[in-house]
């Protein structure tokens, strides 16, 4: 809501995205080559050997990332942002607590994480009262249970909390 | 009429008060994933199968088949009152649907949209009908050369049909055949790009990717644009639709014209959104209303929602018939099937013709159900889109998490999750197409083993995939959409030289 599009400075261009995309993608074709004539990419007497066809589609993909990544760096369009900073700014608001919610799930299991990043999320970004946030939290996470749980029966992972119900 | 009887025992199979109940429970919650940001139809249904493991399979087909119809309805909702399109195919929506919002008239855009939905479903419907058990008959006589050329030309139509670059297309499409080529290798017994973890030895679920690429990626670019909706007032009464509904026969052409692009780019693998596209473009120039479109013409909407109805609908024909999707929404159902036991291919018309002809009906059913649904709850699903975002944005990452660990019930897929997330938002950024990735991951075991079975018939030699005029001839077409892009290149530089 703070950010405004026209005045955001660009964080990284898109040419730039464009190049180093593009060299990871060659990495990983490269990789699939390599583990692929490792394995044996040719014909034996009984027939293609495992790395056979994904050699190919490694050789394949180099081929590709070598392209775009050419084309890339000569396409003079290529100056525009690829995110700004207030957008880049926003979009790690949410990915980073994600990935703390993630590495949650497997310490105090998943409806107690979920209650926390819920609340979390309402307040920090949200700007509401906890009071407002904390029944939302416990609701979502409480209808949750009862659908996963009870009506169709599949375990989601828990932890010392649930633990302390008696709830496995 | 033989195909009129199965479908009156699909109807005997899918009337039950069950599999009623389920269709119901899955338009609306279709239409729920069509509305929210984050949450569509590929993802969407990969999130709830685990939820069906336990029907039986015909039911859990109906409920997620219904699913779908929902995220095809859905996705107007958000497009014509709030200029956001829910799904990448009602973008085209958005051109003439927010416009007549804006002019106070979205109870007609709404009703025109959701009736084209259906009309363009019901004709892919009748379509898949009658001729998927022709097809089906067809492909019986199919062997792995025959097999791998399907695969081939499907790929090679993504390729010929990309918007964008093809190179784009083709990187995206490799590496989702490196992807799923992870893990054992079925012939050989050996460990293939593990490089020792043993989280790899299954390989790479695409229910996964597609949560991720789809479900993160989505939510991820959704917030740049920041924390605010603001949309247009949907009221929906009786004298609006009757008004619509009135006005709709005149655009009969426009209609049939719509269904018929969108019923070829749905088996042919292009896909509900470039289907959609290219209707509103067709209809634009034959329309005499033509110049007009843009500024809120209800036959703009018309043409790009009947389209991409029809082609979402007709998806479904290659998947059950051939084992082959012709979208990431199809993969997901071709997945569950694979769950149930079900083979997908010609083979299912033969053994379980309860199954498909029971799906069949349900598509009749589930989408008059789902008319009846969007017609009668749009001021509640839009009601919806004004929670804030800060509620609605974790809310979906935590459902996300949870469709992706009850796959397997592994965490190592949830933090998978997470990186074909970020993976999904800079591959969005640069046009880097992601269909082509979860296809090629999905179709990848199959394609490699229909290849090196034909290759061990033919002793290795290639010439197997010309052997006869069938393979030959499937071949020859797809190795001509492949060069497509660049024949047509070079003809607008021809006509432009001239």
């Amino acid at each position: 809501m703070e950010e405004h599009h026209r005045h955001d400075r660009a964080a990284v261009s898109n040419r730039t995205m464009e190049l180093v995309v593009a060299a990871i993608v060659f990495a990983f074709g490269a990789v699939v080559v390599y583990d692929s004539a490792r394995l044996g990419a040719e014909w034996a007497d009984d027939g293609p050997q495992a790395g056979y066809f994904p050699f190919y589609i490694g050789l394949l993909t180099c081929l590709a990332a070598v392209i775009v990544f050419a084309k890339a760096a000569f396409d003079a369009r290529g100056r525009k942002a690829f995110v700004g900073v207030g957008q880049l700014a926003m979009v790690l608001k949410l990915f980073v607590p994600t990935v703390v919610f993630v590495a949650l799930i497997q310490v105090v299991g998943l409806y107690f994480a979920s209650t926390l990043f819920i609340a979390f999320f309402m307040i920090w970004l949200g700007k509401y009262a906890w009071i407002k946030a904390v029944p939302v939290a416990v609701a979502v996470n409480l209808s949750l249970f009862l659908l996963f749980e009870v009506w169709f029966k599949v375990p989601l992972p828990k932890g010392p909390i649930e633990a302390a119900f008696g709830l496995h | 009429m033989e195909e009129i009887n199965s479908l009156l025992h699909g109807f005997a199979v899918a009337l039950t008060p069950f599999n009623l109940m389920l269709m119901l429970v899955g338009v609306v919650l279709g239409v729920l994933i069509g509305v929210l940001p984050g949450l569509g139809g590929a993802n969407g249904v990969a999130i709830l199968l685990p939820l069906t493991f336990t029907m039986p399979p015909t039911s859990a087909i109906i409920m997620l088949s219904c699913i779908y119809w929902g995220a095809l309805f859905g996705g107007a909702i958000t497009s014509i009152l709030f200029n956001i399109p829910g799904e990448p195919w009602s973008v085209a929506t958005t051109f003439d649907g927010y416009p007549l919002a804006q002019k106070g008239r979205a109870g007609h855009a709404l009703t025109a949209a959701f009736t084209s939905s259906f009309i363009g479903a019901l004709i892919a419907v009748v379509v898949i009908t009658f001729l998927s058990p022709v097809v089906a008959r067809f492909a019986l006589k199919f062997g792995p050369p025959e097999y791998f050329a399907v695969y081939f030309l499907t790929f090679a139509a993504f390729v010929g049909m990309s918007k964008g670059q093809a190179w784009k297309t083709i990187a995206s499409m490799m590496i989702g055949f490196a992807l799923a080529a992870v893990g054992l290798d079925s012939v050989t017994g050996q460990l293939r790009l593990t490089f020792g973890f043993t989280e790899l030895l299954q390989g790479f679920d695409f229910l996964i990717a597609v949560i991720g690429l789809f479900g993160i990626g989505e939510i991820l670019l959704t917030l740049e644009e920041g924390l605010a909706f603001k949309g247009a007032n949907a009221r929906l009464n009786v004298k609006a639709v009757m008004e619509t509904w009135r006005e709709l026969p005149r655009y009969w052409l426009t209609s049939l014209r719509s269904s018929a692009v969108g019923c070829f780019m749905g088996i042919v693998p292009g896909g509900a959104t470039p289907a959609s596209f290219m209707a509103y473009g067709v209809a634009k120039r034959f329309s005499k209303d033509g110049e007009r479109f843009g500024t809120g013409q209800v036959e703009g909407v018309v043409a790009p929602e009947t389209a991409a109805h029809a082609a979402g609908t007709s998806a479904l024909l290659p998947m059950l018939t051939l084992g082959v999707p012709g979208s990431p929404t199809a993969a997901v159902l071709l997945g569950g099937l694979l769950i149930w036991g079900l083979q997908p291919g010609p083979m299912l018309f033969v053994e379980q013709k309860d199954f498909v002809w029971g799906l069949i009906a349900s598509m009749y059913l589930g989408n008059i159900a789902g008319l009846v649904v969007v017609l009668t709850t749009v001021p509640l699903f839009a009601a919806i889109l004004r929670i804030p975002f800060s509620i609605i944005a974790p809310v979906i990452l935590v459902v996300c998490a949870i469709g992706a660990y009850t796959v397997h019930t592994s965490m190592f897929d949830v933090w998978l999750m997470l990186v074909f997330g970020v993976v999904g938002y800079v591959f969005k950024k640069l046009d880097y197409p992601l269909a082509p990735l979860v296809l090629a991951l999905v179709l990848g075991d199959r394609a490699e083993s229909s290849f090196r079975q034909a290759l061990l018939g033919s002793q290795g030699d290639l010439a197997i995939f010309f052997s006869n005029a069938l393979v030959g001839g499937i071949m020859t077409l797809g190795i001509l959409l492949l060069v497509w892009p660049l024949v047509s290149a070079g003809l607008t530089r021809l006509r432009k030289a001239a």
